[in-house]
């Protein structure tokens, strides 16, 4: 293969003259290489052969994982993505396999997640005609991408992918799609070398940081008797783990996390309050509405985080830090707005703090952190008798794991239970859909999870409703050794809209009553050992035999059928009106 | 305050590159909000290659922000600011379609067209064409005129603006090309105007 020879001159080619004529095909896999791809997540089909047929003699240099749908192969992207900080990558045909993506895409989209999908599309010459297998892929998924292009011509192909890479990646990352039509895979064109995209015109991926701002950020930080922090996935996406952590520690300012911050400090550090919004914990949501200075950091005031807006921190200044100029103002009024990579801004902010301890207001956060224990969290992590609870599987796990396993949840009620007890160690371990809310998300991204992270436990919880939306994606485990852990939590209901429709439609229990199959029975059928558990005294050592074993595992365990989760703020209430029960 | 609660009409211009379905993108930011949008309008700019949408939609301050805020994350996006009618000069062009013979009997037709600055465009035996430009009222005024002269048919341009304030865009283009843009180009109108819309 000449193509070889190309990734060495590469500094020789740059000198634009052509070294060789390729393929748009092989353009592309050169591209990929070139951005440092190992990993894709795809399916073959009519408009992309050519480029699997280019890929057949790549395979040595970049790792296919055949996925059983389209979806799957987007969420395992996401779980790649998130795990290992790279961006995933999908390949999907055209027609129907593009549009098995954009659940996927929109999860990507409003969780910040950076993908590139390169799908097939029908020769330039059909296009608009109704074409078999064509749809107008561009336009279905200009919603719910960062950017998308379709390109018609092979020499079209090294320059929008390597737009797609920095566009993906940089900035608020994003999920990027290029359509590519099965002419310009075909087709032959001169290939120059690869050369990495660094600037786009219209494209500023960071606001430039005004001084004047930090300073005034700072001057309400020092002056605030009651501060309170709010980070979320920004400090993760800007790699700003070390410079957060300095930050707090300076400032001493209690922490809370949205669900996709958590692990940005790990969960046991002193000044870690614990999780915000409606499944939050009880002092995080009340003090928000107490504190005086309010420091938000890489989040976006989803509504699930503030509850009612009218009613959100209205008494507090607000100090937002966020790469993305939209968010600030968007839901909540900022007093100071910070716009840049928090990467940046944090250490300049840190160095304007007084270094402090606020062991009062502090204090306020563990006492509320008791109530909750006593009224709530005991009875749910450490139940004496009856059936078994979502959350003391988790509490199980956390002494078996301690901390450092890659937890991977879906949609529901033992999402909302598994990222409130699980413990994270570490930065990018708490893999979730968190703005889409996606059932079906944790299979499918556990796999890529665990490509993403190889020296990594990656345990899969996941409910029996939401299993059943991905469950061909044990194939994927099957036929690619994917050293997953599953564990089914299984309440036989679709808990979380039971929990609603007893909580606020008079237990009228429409439609959440789900029956599945025989969850073991049906990973056995795919060479997948497991077993089923019920009982108090079985979870220990049924979590050890799975985390022990080699090779992909399912746990399902029963547990109580209806059980809520606790504390909530009620739909369109404020964050201190949130329920112990 | 006020001009926060209160909706009226604003022009919205946006600076973009030259790009297939970048009219789509910049469409779907309002209909996902079920935002109107009154007129629209895509032209070249006074920068060869970089095009200008002129967007009007009634809505307040607030909301136009964030809409400018979402047009301007946009890949191709280069720039977009929003202003209220007083921050521009606007026109309108419209067509007017009249049986000739009408106006050729009625004297009064002729002064009255003179009197709205339209001219004739087209001359025929059966129907003569008038255009008129201006505000929106303006040409409104000429269509009620024309009704009773039998109106065969009336039609009128998306609306062009040019900001007041504007110094153009030869200079904010340079500086996006640069790798490293000054704070202008970064952002922001609004981020410079902040005490004027928030106090501390």
């Amino acid at each position: 293969m000449d193509t070889l020879e190309i990734q060495k001159d590469k500094t020789d080619a740059q000198q634009a003259k052509a070294v060789a004529t390729l393929t748009g095909s092989q353009i592309l896999l050169n591209g990929l290489i070139a951005e440092g791809v190992d990993t894709i997540f795809g399916y073959p089909g009519g408009a992309i052969m050519p480029i699997y047929d280019a890929l057949y003699d790549y395979n040595d240099r970049l790792k296919h994982i055949l996925v059983r749908h389209e979806q799957g192969a987007t969420h395992a992207a996401q779980g790649y993505a998130r795990t290992s900080g790279k961006v995933g990558v999908v390949f999907a045909t055209s027609g129907p396999g593009a549009t098995n993506l954009i659940t996927g895409l929109a999860d990507a989209q409003i969780d910040s997640t950076p993908m590139v999908c390169i799908t097939g599309q029908v020769f330039a010459h059909l296009l608009g005609t109704d074409a078999f297998q064509e749809t107008d892929v561009i336009n279905i998924t200009t919603p719910v991408t960062k950017w998308n292009y379709q390109v018609t011509d092979a020499s079209e192909i090294e320059e929008v992918l390597a737009k797609a890479f920095y566009i993906a990646s940089t900035g608020r990352p994003g999920p990027v799609l290029v359509d590519i039509t099965k002419n310009a895979q075909i087709q032959m064109a001169e290939y120059f070398g690869y050369q990495k995209c660094d600037h786009v015109r219209s494209y500023k991926p960071k606001p430039e940081i005004r001084k004047s701002y930090i300073e005034q950020a700072a001057e309400l930080i020092n002056k605030a008797e009651k501060p309170f922090v709010l980070f979320g996935q920004g400090i993760l996406l800007g790699n700003a783990e070390q410079e957060f952590k300095a930050f707090v520690e300076k400032s001493g300012i209690p922490s809370a996390w949205t669900i996709l911050g958590a692990g940005a400090i790990p969960t046991d550090h002193p000044l870690n309050v614990g999780m915000l919004g409606m499944h939050g914990n009880y002092g995080p949501n009340v003090l928000t509405n107490e504190c005086d200075v309010l420091i938000a950091i890489g989040m976006r005031f989803d509504d699930r985080v503030t509850g009612r807006l009218d009613k959100y921190a209205k008494q507090a200044k607000v100090i937002h830090l966020d790469i993305d100029p939209a968010e600030i103002d968007k839901n909540v009024k900022t007093t100071v707005p910070v716009w840049g990579d928090c990467k940046e801004t944090l250490p300049m902010l840190t160095e304007l703090v007084q270094q402090k301890t606020h062991d009062a207001w502090l204090q306020k956060f563990r006492d509320f952190a008791q109530q909750e224990m006593d009224q709530c969290i005991d009875a749910e992590i450490n139940p004496k008798e009856g059936e078994l609870s979502m959350g003391e599987v988790i509490n199980q796990l956390n002494q078996l794991t301690n901390g450092d396993a890659v937890i991977v949840t879906d949609v529901g009620q033992h999402q909302m239970v598994a990222c409130r007890y699980a413990k994270f160690n570490n930065t990018r371990s708490n893999i979730t859909s968190g703005g889409l809310g996606t059932m079906g998300f944790a299979l499918p991204a556990a796999i890529g999870a665990k490509f993403g992270a190889p020296d990594k436990d990656v345990v899969a919880v996941i409910g029996d409703g939401g299993f059943q939306m991905t469950l061909q994606e044990l194939g994927t485990i099957m036929q690619s050794k994917v050293d997953v852990k599953i564990i089914i939590l299984n309440n036989q209901f679709l808990g979380m809209v039971r929990q609603w429709q007893e909580l606020f439609n008079d237990k009228r229990y429409s439609f959440v009553d789900i029956t599945s199959p025989d969850f073991v029975a049906l990973a056995k059928s795919y060479y997948i050992d497991g077993q089923r558990i019920s009982e108090r005294n079985q979870v220990k050592d049924a979590l050890a035999t799975m985390l022990e074993h080699k090779g992909p595992y399912l746990l399902e365990i029963m547990v109580k059928k209806e059980n809520n989760v606790f504390p909530m703020v009620p739909q369109g209430c404020s964050v201190s009106e949130i329920r112990l029960k | 305050m006020e001009s926060q609660i209160e909706k009226q009409e604003y022009n919205i211009t946006v600076y973009t590159e030259n790009q297939i379905g970048l009219l789509n993108r910049i469409a779907i930011i309002f209909s996902r909000r079920k935002l109107n949008i009154e007129s629209l309008n895509t032209s070249p700019s006074e920068v060869n290659g970089i095009h200008r949408f002129n967007i009007v939609i009634t809505e307040t301050e607030e909301v136009v922000r964030k809409v400018a805020r979402q047009l301007e994350k946009q890949i191709e996006v280069l720039k977009v600011y929003y202003n209220t009618n007083a921050d521009v000069i606007w026109q309108e062009m419209a067509l007017y379609k009249v049986p000739t013979d009408v106006i050729a009997e009625q004297v009064s037709v002729e002064r009255l067209l003179r009197e709205h600055g339209a001219r004739a465009v087209v001359i025929r035996n059966d129907y003569t064409v008038f255009e008129a430009t201006g505000h929106r009222e303006e040409t409104d005024k000429l269509v009620e005129v024309l009704q009773q002269y039998g109106l065969i048919e009336f039609v009128r341009s998306a609306r062009v603006a040019i900001i007041k304030a504007s110094d153009g865009f030869h200079s904010k283009l340079k500086e996006f090309e640069q790798r490293e843009p000054g704070d202008e180009v970064v952002e922001n109108q609004y981020l410079n105007n902040r005490d004027k819309v928030f106090t501390m």
